[in-house]
């Protein structure tokens, strides 16, 4: 499916979708009660057919916490961004995708573990880089260490 | 640049090294010393060792360009208990930092260190801003020659292998240790 194509499938499934301009990649904002029945539309419609997570990442923004899915279908060869924000700071929580794509485990494992954003409905969301009982989560904007960090 | 173009006199000229020529001994025991640091030196065998880039450089040193088994670096060991020397290559972070400190804990005496590149002998690119990197290997092992570099190329390797090698060869079997204590 084409870029114009996808965008109007897109579309036509969550109306809500904001899109967002991207040279690149086809980029949709998703209102986050949503992103776990879009992500199984996406992956089992047979003219969607995203079977392949390719990255799974967690962005500060300041204003607001982001996890952005880049997908990418195997047989027809497209690819798509999902972004989903959450402007709580402490207890932010999204959807897990991790029963649609397997590899998003440890993704969000890493998102939760440096960024702090929570996953509802994960197997084991637990630390993946740092040690249990780090405090805080360090690729925060506003992370401060007095002790091990030397600021320039 | 390469290794060729620096000049004898300026590679002998060390006065760190010059300090351990200071020794004294009788003529038994000296013999005896330049047979055995002549037989050290020339086989120092790596621990299997490297956490990042530089870790390539190493095996750039160890491929069949550079070649350090030509001066006797035989063969990386992938048991701490078998090797002599082991080549920091590469950022150590706080939680590898133990993992280190048991590998050289393992190695036999006598072993020496080489922290090689930016990341081992300062932190390097990482030192400002981060939250987990260890600031210089050594805080946590001793070390006997730094290469610096960002990575070093494997003629800097090359050139702190040979200065590790003079080092050695100014050992005593009466005394050991007096290369750390005349420092």
């Amino acid at each position: 499916m084409d870029k114009e194509a996808l965008k109007e499938r897109i579309l036509g499934l969550i109306p809500d979708a904001e899109f967002q301009e991207n040279k690149q990649f086809l980029t949709f904002i998703i209102p986050p009660a949503k992103i776990h029945d879009l992500a199984v539309t996406l992956k089992t419609e047979a003219d969607l057919a995203f079977d392949y997570l390719f990255c799974l990442s967690g962005v500060d923004m300041v204003k607001f916490l982001e996890v952005v899915y880049h997908l990418e279908s195997t047989t027809l060869r497209h690819q798509l961004v999902l972004k989903v924000r959450t402007a709580d700071r402490e207890n932010g929580t999204v959807d897990t995708v991790c029963d649609i794509w397997h590899t998003a485990e440890f993704h969000e494992r890493e998102v939760y573990d440096l960024m702090g954003i929570r996953f509802a409905n994960h197997p084991d969301l637990r630390r993946l880089f740092l040690e249990e009982g780090w405090i805080g989560h360090p690729l925060r904007k506003d992370y401060v260490d007095e002790v091990n960090i030397v600021e320039l | 640049m390469g290794i060729k173009n620096i000049k004898e006199t300026e590679f002998r000229d060390n006065e760190t090294l010059d300090l351990f020529k200071q020794s004294g001994g009788n003529i038994l025991l000296t013999t005896l010393d330049a047979v055995m640091d002549w037989g050290r030196s020339n086989s120092i065998w790596p621990l299997t060792f490297a956490t990042s880039c530089c870790g390539i450089e190493m095996m750039a040193t160890g491929a069949s360009r550079h070649d350090f088994s030509r001066f006797g670096i035989e063969v990386y060991r992938a048991s701490p208990r078998q090797a002599d020397m082991i080549v920091v290559a590469g950022t150590i972070v706080n939680k590898m930092a133990p993992v280190l400190k048991r590998l050289y804990d393992q190695m036999s005496d006598p072993k020496y260190v080489i922290a090689m590149g930016a990341c081992a002998v300062s932190g390097g690119p990482f030192f400002y801003n981060t939250y987990h990197v260890i600031r210089g290997v050594d805080h946590v092992i001793p070390v006997d020659v730094y290469v610096p570099g960002c990575p070093p190329r494997p003629e800097a390797l090359l050139y702190g292998i040979m200065q590790l090698q003079r080092k050695i060869k100014l050992e005593s079997l009466s005394n050991p240790r007096k290369t750390v204590e005349l420092i």
